[in-house]
């Protein structure tokens, strides 16, 4: 079997990620469109990841960090980059060789290079999340995590979910041989109208930097973190009957858009700088708690597993 | 007999943990064979990141029958009594056995329990030890409940005689044993059956796995170390990330690349440090610079192309993890030349060192007031300790340490001297942790050994004030540590402190004797690895001055060596007779014999060369424990042994004579008298 071409841009790399992963049976699904920290917020993995039904999806979500944030400058740090996400659920038992195979997808020879899995714990105390897996290396790089996931929102996962995250530019950049990050060729460099990821993100992430360090109004912001975490709580309390439709509807999803709304304005607020050592757990424990109770209330929807029956039988238990 | 092969083939195991895995492995696997009456001759286990294997020689074809003969009730005892006799021998009443006891006909069980075949003992134990693996971390995967450290993929258990290899079977939800295993992920991928151990670990190496973790770490150092060696450089040892590398490779290959000249003005440390932490690679040294030159990566396996490809990436991934070093270190130094080194720490303020104790900038407050105090005890001018103590917590702050906070200390010695800071200050900043584990060097600028006493005193007083003491193996603050450090401190230095003021100046609400008794017993444990008894150390802390440790452990040594000469345990047991006889008889008459005894009631030779003898030492030992020459003070009291010996063969002590027997015992409380002002002898054992 003769080995994938190499890749030529950016883009080509998430193509041939998509094309490989959709042949393994997940779906395509497109990027969440809200300001999420990394792909494991896509209410596709967190939500999805809770309850028995299976689930196989892939998708590239946009991820912000405002304290990454270096204006363009960083050759490998941004405040604004793309993470790929995989999740299946039940994890299937050659997770690990499909994800190798993704590696070949994207043009790396696996006769040549040195693949590791190196131990690394995941846990997102945001999430009230954790699994056990490892990051990737390759020739000592991080290239991804690979994560089996042990509980969501303080749930046990059950069957457990396996998450692969693939940090794309970094891998793109290590795939295509560029050592600033805004050099890297976006789409294919032969092409009429090149563009390099400079071209696109080198003026956002000025003006984000600046946005995140000194712009955003810190006021507004512990404002709205307030109103995200109340309104979260406002919309889980509503009882599951919907006297309009008459029908069963839990709003797990809007609550949880609120709460990563809290999760992101939690993270401008730590770039301002105004959260002291100590807040800082107090407000992780606070998006952790909402977390929770979106976890809570997504295991009793239809998604999550739940039917008339199992409730059922929770009553008579 | 039969020879025992298991392999538990699974995702990749965390290197931390192969270890621990391999030991345990054995222990539960061979512990469950005896305990079902098996008998094995040797037992060796291995893991690499892949697998855990363990290999039984002579393991006895099956257990031994064993048989139970149990006495239950009478044959007319009530039907109750029969039934739970019933129930708990697990038999029917008509295998019971009726025999003739004293009282008349009694039932009898005769339980007999065949032996067992070895594979069917095996397969049980082996089915519990991977259950009940006691794994730091497990998790369970796909749709299962099953538990393993990662997914677990196949078991290979075989028994093998001289008739061939068997499988034992066996089926740990829904994976079922064999005889196959699976060599390099990547150079020799696919099963394959083997036969036995030997079979097993020969068709391994030759699909590129080496078995056994301590002969991965032989190719690995010997290897690396030629590297080095043919460039004219040393590779640094570092023994435990020997050990980790081993545990993260089957095929080792090791392979030397060199560090860009625009990094090597950073400091070693930093290299190593973030080479090791990040990146698992040795450092190499030029052995003429003494700079970090060079490292050596091991790889997992050859390449075609001789792992230029694989040295190329890690080249790649070090110079984007040294400029990140770089920049922390120049930002940082830009930072302390502009507003200095504590202006680098303004930011403690906000930073809690511990929320019943303040702020990390209220604690280097405290450090400095307590520095200033110590500062005249150790040798060292007050000011600049204070100085010392106002900024060795400074880097805190830095990005570098941000990153690497293992380089605490160190880079605040860096930054100290790139903000023109005395060196005295900069070495406070480098050394005030230490001593921290048992073998880190104890420092002895004067500066630096008042700011790390200041430093460890108020952490101590601070949290027994607020009673956040160690218990058992709980010690979040690694306070014990510190009490160490403090001790160390004070006895390689020859310091004389008062620790009770100390801990008055340190915290106030700190309850003061009970942090000494706390001292007393690291010192105890301390002196025990010294080869000091315990005993001998409570005789000396019994003695007045015990707040000061280098008085304390003086005296200690020179007890210690005195109770190592024929004179000094006879005189001990002289002196223990003695105090035994003036103890009675004081709790028989109720009084106190301490008047004084006269040598004009001195009948005997004996009698009187004691008296001679205990007002030769009198004179002789009170000016020495005033000079604390202990040394001179325990000879002088050895000297009492042969008059003490004489004295006691020559003379009766209760005697009808009432004046004769109180001056005797008189002269028994001079003994004691004499020989408690040197330690408290009634301390010692034996």
């Amino acid at each position: 079997m003769s080995k994938p071409a190499a890749p030529r841009s950016f883009q080509e790399i998430i193509l041939r990620l998509m094309t490989y992963w959709a042949s393994k049976g997940c779906a395509v699904l497109q990027p969440y469109d809200m300001e999420v920290g990394a792909g494991t917020f896509h209410p596709a993995t967190t939500l999805r990841a809770l309850g028995s039904r299976p689930w196989a999806a892939a998708y590239v979500q946009p991820s912000r960090r405002p304290t990454d944030g270096r204006y363009g400058e960083n050759p490998n740090r941004l405040q604004h980059y793309y993470q790929y996400q995989v999740l299946i659920k039940p994890s299937p038992p050659d997770l690990q060789a499909l994800y190798l195979g993704s590696l070949e997808a994207i043009g790396i020879d696996l006769d040549l290079h040195d693949i590791r899995f190196v131990e690394d714990d995941w846990e997102s105390p945001t999430l009230g999340a954790w699994g056990l897996g490892w990051e990737v290396w390759c020739d000592g790089m991080e290239v991804s995590q690979f994560t089996y996931f042990q509980q969501v929102g303080g749930h046990d996962c059950k069957p457990v979910s396996g998450e692969l995250t693939y940090g794309l530019e970094r891998l793109a950049m290590y795939v295509l041989g560029i050592d600033h990050v805004m050099q890297m060729p976006f789409n294919d460099p032969q092409t009429a109208i090149p563009l390099t990821y400079g071209d696109i993100f080198r003026q956002t992430e000025e003006e984000y930097s600046r946005h995140n360090f000194d712009g955003a109004t810190t006021e507004m912001l512990l404002r709205h973190f307030e109103d995200a975490e109340a309104e979260c709580e406002r919309l889980l309390a509503f009882p599951a009957e919907d006297p309009n439709s008459g029908k069963r509807i839990v709003m797990a999803h809007p609550a949880y858009d609120q709460c990563i709304k809290a999760s992101h304005l939690f993270n401008l607020l730590d770039a301002r700088g105004v959260i002291s050592v100590t807040e800082r757990q107090a407000y992780i424990g606070r998006v952790r708690a909402l977390a929770k109770k979106c976890a809570d209330a997504f295991v009793m929807t239809e998604a999550g597993g739940w039917t008339p029956e199992t409730a059922a039988e929770q009553v008579g238990a | 007999m039969p020879d025992l092969l298991i392999e538990l083939f699974s995702e990749e195991i965390p290197a931390r943990m192969q270890g621990m895995a391999r030991d345990t492995l054995r222990k539960m696997v061979t512990d469950g064979l005896v305990e079902a009456g098996l008998t094995y001759g040797h037992a060796q286990a291995f893991s690499t990141p892949r697998r855990l294997t363990l290999a039984l020689e002579g393991l006895t074809a099956e257990s031994p029958t064993t048989r139970e003969e149990r006495k239950g009730p009478a044959t007319t005892a009530p039907e109750k009594a029969i039934e739970g006799f019933l129930r708990s021998t697990g038999l029917t009443l008509d295998q019971l056995e009726v025999r003739d006891d004293k009282k008349g006909q009694v039932y009898f069980a005769v339980i007999e329990k065949p032996g067992r075949a070895a594979p069917e003992i095996v397969a049980e134990v082996l089915e519990k030890t991977i259950r009940n693996f006691p794994w730091p971390k497990s998790m369970r995967w796909g749709a299962g409940s099953l538990r393993w450290v990662r997914p677990l993929h196949s078991i290979l258990c075989l028994l093998t005689t001289e008739a061939g290899a068997e499988v034992v079977a066996l089926d740990v939800d829904g994976i079922t044993s064999g005889n196959t295993t699976e060599g390099h992920r990547f150079m020799a991928p696919g099963r394959f059956a083997v036969t036995g151990f030997e079979d097993y670990a020969a068709k391994l190496k030759s699909a590129f796995v080496v078995l056994d973790a301590e002969e991965r770490a032989e190719i690995i150092w010997h290897d690396a170390q030629q590297l080095a060696f043919a460039k004219g450089l040393e590779l640094v040892e570092d023994k435990g990330l020997l050990t980790e590398v081993a545990g993260l490779v089957e095929w080792p290959v090791a392979l030397m690349g060199e560090i860009a000249d625009t990094f090597l003005g950073l400091p070693p440390e930093v290299l190593q440090t973030s080479m090791k932490e990040h990146q698992k690679f040795f450092s190499v040294k030029n052995p003429k610079t003494g700079r970090i030159e060079g490292f050596v990566t091991v790889a997992n396996r050859e390449t075609a192309d001789h792992g230029a490809t694989i040295l190329k990436g890690n080249l790649k991934v070090l110079s984007a993890r040294l400029s990140d070093a770089k920049f922390f270190w120049e930002h940082d130094l830009r930072i302390v030349k502009s507003e200095g080194l504590e202006g680098m720490g303004a930011g403690l303020a906000n930073v809690t060192f511990h929320n019943k104790l303040g702020s990390q900038a209220a604690r280097i407050e405290r450090i400095e007031a307590l520095a200033r105090e110590i500062a005249p005890l150790v040798g060292a001018q007050p000011d600049l300790a204070a100085e010392a103590a106002r900024v060795v917590k400074s880097d805190l702050r830095s990005a570098m340490v941000g990153e690497f906070p293992e380089l605490q200390g160190l880079m605040g010695g860096y930054y100290a001297r790139a903000a023109g800071l005395p060196e005295a200050v900069a070495e406070a900043c480098k050394g005030h942790y230490s001593p921290l584990g048992p073998s880190d060097e104890v420092p002895s600028a004067p500066v630096t050994v008042a700011v790390a006493l200041a430093d460890k005193i108020d952490t101590l007083t601070g949290f027994w004030a607020i009673d956040e003491k160690p218990t058992g193996s709980k010690d979040p603050f690694a306070l014990r540590r510190a009490a160490l450090g403090v001790i160390r401190l004070i006895l390689s230095n020859d310091l004389r402190l008062n620790l009770a003021e100390m801990f008055e100046k340190g915290n106030a609400a700190a309850d003061a004797a009970d942090l000494l008794s706390f001292f007393h017993d690291r010192l105890k444990v301390f002196l025990k690895d010294q080869n000091i008894r315990h005993d001998v150390i409570d005789a000396v802390l019994a003695m007045p001055g015990s707040d000061d440790l280098t008085l304390v452990v003086k005296r200690a040594e020179a007890l210690a060596a005195l109770l190592k000469t024929e004179d000094g345990t006879n005189l001990i047991q002289g002196f223990k007779r003695a105090n035994n006889i003036l103890t009675q008889a004081e709790e028989k008459d109720g009084v106190e014999y301490s008047f004084g005894a006269d040598p004009k009631f001195a009948e005997e030779a004996a009698e009187k060369a004691l008296f001679t003898a205990l007002d030769a030492a009198e004179a002789a030992i009170a000016p020495a424990m005033k000079a604390e020459e202990f040394g001179q003070a325990m000879a002088e009291m050895a000297k009492l042994r042969a008059p003490i010996d004489a004295f006691f063969t020559a003379v009766q002590i209760n005697v009808d004579n009432q004046i004769l027997r109180r001056n005797r015992l008189n002269l028994l409380s001079r003994i004691r008298q004499i020989c408690l002002s040197v330690a408290d002898l009634t301390k010692l054992e034996g």
